[in-house]
């Protein structure tokens, strides 16, 4: 279990995270939500080891992420930000060979090559498995990272932003393999959303941030009502049910 | 990757090609004379290919930018500045001097701290744009270059002489004492470049993802830093400066071993420097007559692709 304890990051005399705590349940896609600049991005950054906090601490199997080794810690827990951008030639295929680093320090085992064809069929880029990743579409190096994770192989995935760049199409897809990640390998997914209605609809629970600071946290059924979310996003969102899935229709609304 | 093995094969004939001639060529009468001579020059400048090559492919790497260079950031500068302020202070007959071993650390201590507090303002962050870091870098270079300046016109003038000896190597004048140094230097720096192989090629892909495989990247750039100024220090002390040769040979590496492997690159840009300095020395030797030095052949040369590299760069982005 991941368990986040009391933590502050701040920038400057800005505390950008203020004292959040969390527990992080297993075997569930729980989704970070907040307006721009509420900290959700910089609070992952946290819980992976990316950043140092201020103070408090995150746990995880009790025991603090920074006194785990940076080797068993990539064998647990794998972390996926926004900007992907990479000026070094590599196929896809190598790509996403570099997720069994941890396991293989670069020297890959049968093992290690059937993951990594697993991780490629999980994100349908077999086809394209030797084109160069700086000649792809932003969409297709999007999943060609997300394979790389999969092939990693953590019990714990956090990423941040992942629908960045994606059509609704791949969308979709994507959401749909991180509920499958949850639901038939028993991973624990972590998830930074801007959509509410992609949050709404795949994840098990719903942290929210503001200005720091958490404000909600709980079963998304829990969150994704009309107070809820007018705390958390100051402006009055409707939710209508459709086909069982609760969606936010917000596009319209007067604050 | 069979194709790449062809590449390195083919980089590998052209090298001993270019030494077997270097070696071999118009050595009329004094073969006993004459070879040894050129046995020297040949190691000194395989020596100082690797050095600079392998330093500049591991400091592109953990820099993520593939246009700046050790060098071009001012840090061989560092060597003529340290070595000065040991000609103003200590004297020529200093033990500073006359110790080539303490002379040399002194050197690559000073070189290790500049890069790494040049590391620390410049490339933590990226946020600076690759223009302004090339512009502090030329200003570095010119601010260390004016301060050395100041500091040899005070110097008495037989003591400028013997320092003016100690900057100036060239391939024509290898310190050849040093020589056994600069392999062990090398060796070393080989034996750690193979623990490190892999790692690095994770790093170059960022430091968050580097750091989501399990690196200890902040450590590992330190350690990388280290190696890649002991390695300029090392070719700079041998040869005296030769400011655009790693841009050279490690871009020339990316472009015609297309891989991120940097066993790879390294051996590949490695080679390549082999080629230009020990076929550029013939030609300067043999064709050219000793009317110019290599080093301003390949800085010529080296400018012209370094402008071209810019371009490119700018349209790119």
């Amino acid at each position: 279990m991941i368990e986040i304890k009391g933590l502050t990051k701040r920038f400057g005399k800005k505390s950008v995270v203020e004292d959040v705590s969390v527990k992080i349940k297993q075997g569930t896609i729980t989704s970070f939500i907040g307006p721009n600049g509420a900290g959700k991005s910089t609070l992952l950054s946290m819980v992976s080891r990316l950043l140092d906090a201020d103070t408090g601490e995150v746990l995880l199997d009790k025991n603090n992420v920074k006194k785990w080794k940076s080797d068993e810690f990539a064998k647990r827990v794998s972390i996926l930000k926004q900007s992907n951008y990479t000026n070094v030639r590599l196929t896809v295929r190598e790509l996403i060979s570099f997720g069994r680093y941890p396991y293989s320090r670069g020297r890959l085992t049968a093992e290690d090559e059937r993951l990594v064809d697993q991780a490629l069929e999980y994100m349908n880029l077999q086809d394209i498995q030797d084109q160069f990743i700086d000649e792809l579409s932003g969409g297709q190096r999007q999943r060609a990272f997300i394979a790389m994770i999969i092939a990693q192989d953590t019990d714990y995935v956090l990423l941040d932003e992942p629908l960045n760049n994606l059509d609704m199409k791949h969308s979709v897809q994507i959401m749909k393999i991180l509920r499958k990640l949850v639901d038939d390998l028993g991973k624990t997914v972590v998830i930074v959303l801007h959509d509410i209605n992609f949050a709404s609809v795949y994840s098990d629970r719903i942290v929210a941030l503001k200005d720091g600071k958490l404000v909600k946290d709980g079963p998304t059924k829990d969150i994704i009502n009309s107070e809820s979310l007018r705390e958390i996003y100051d402006m009055h969102i409707p939710v209508q049910v459709q086909d069982g899935c609760r969606i936010c229709v917000y596009f319209n609304s007067h604050a | 990757m069979r194709n790449n093995t062809t590449k390195i094969i083919f980089l590998l004939v052209l090298a001993i090609i270019c030494i077997l001639f270097y070696g071999f060529y118009d050595i009329k009468g004094g073969f006993d004379y004459a070879f040894p001579r050129r046995m020297i020059k040949i190691v000194a400048m395989v020596i100082t290919g690797i050095a600079i090559s392998y330093s500049t492919v591991v400091f592109q790497t953990i820099t993520h930018n593939r246009i700046l260079t050790p060098s071009v950031m001012g840090l061989d500068s560092m060597y003529e500045v340290v070595q000065t302020l040991i000609y103003f202070f200590a004297g020529s007959m200093s033990i500073w001097v006359l110790n080539q071993y303490l002379n040399f650390g002194a050197a690559i201590s000073a070189m290790v701290i500049f890069a790494i507090i040049l590391y620390r303002f410049l490339f933590r962050t990226n946020k600076y744009p690759i223009y302004l870091l090339l512009l502090i870098g030329m200003i570095l270079g010119t601010l260390l270059g004016s301060f050395v300046t100041f500091l040899q016109v005070l110097i008495d003038p037989v003591e400028y002489l013997s320092l003016q000896s100690q900057l100036f190597a060239s391939f024509t004048n290898v310190k050849a004492e040093l020589l056994y140094i600069a392999a062990g230097i090398l060796l070393i720096a080989f034996i750690y470049g193979y623990t490190i192989m892999s790692k690095l090629d994770v790093m170059s892909l960022g430091r968050e993802h580097a750091m989501n495989l399990g690196i200890n990247y902040d450590r590992m750039v330190m350690n990388i830093l280290i190696l890649s100024s002991v390695l300029i220090a090392t070719s700079t002390a041998l040869v005296g400066p030769i400011t655009f040769l790693g841009l050279i040979v490690a871009n020339l590496s990316y472009q015609f071993l297309v891989t991120y492997k940097h066993s790879m690159l390294i051996l590949g840009a490695s080679l390549i420097s082999i080629i230009a300095l020990v076929g550029g020395q013939f030609l300067v030797e043999h064709i050219l007559e000793l009317r110019t030095t290599l080093s301003v052949i390949i800085n010529f040369v080296g400018g012209i692709y370094f402008i071209y590299l810019l371009l490119k760069e700018s349209r790119s982005a």
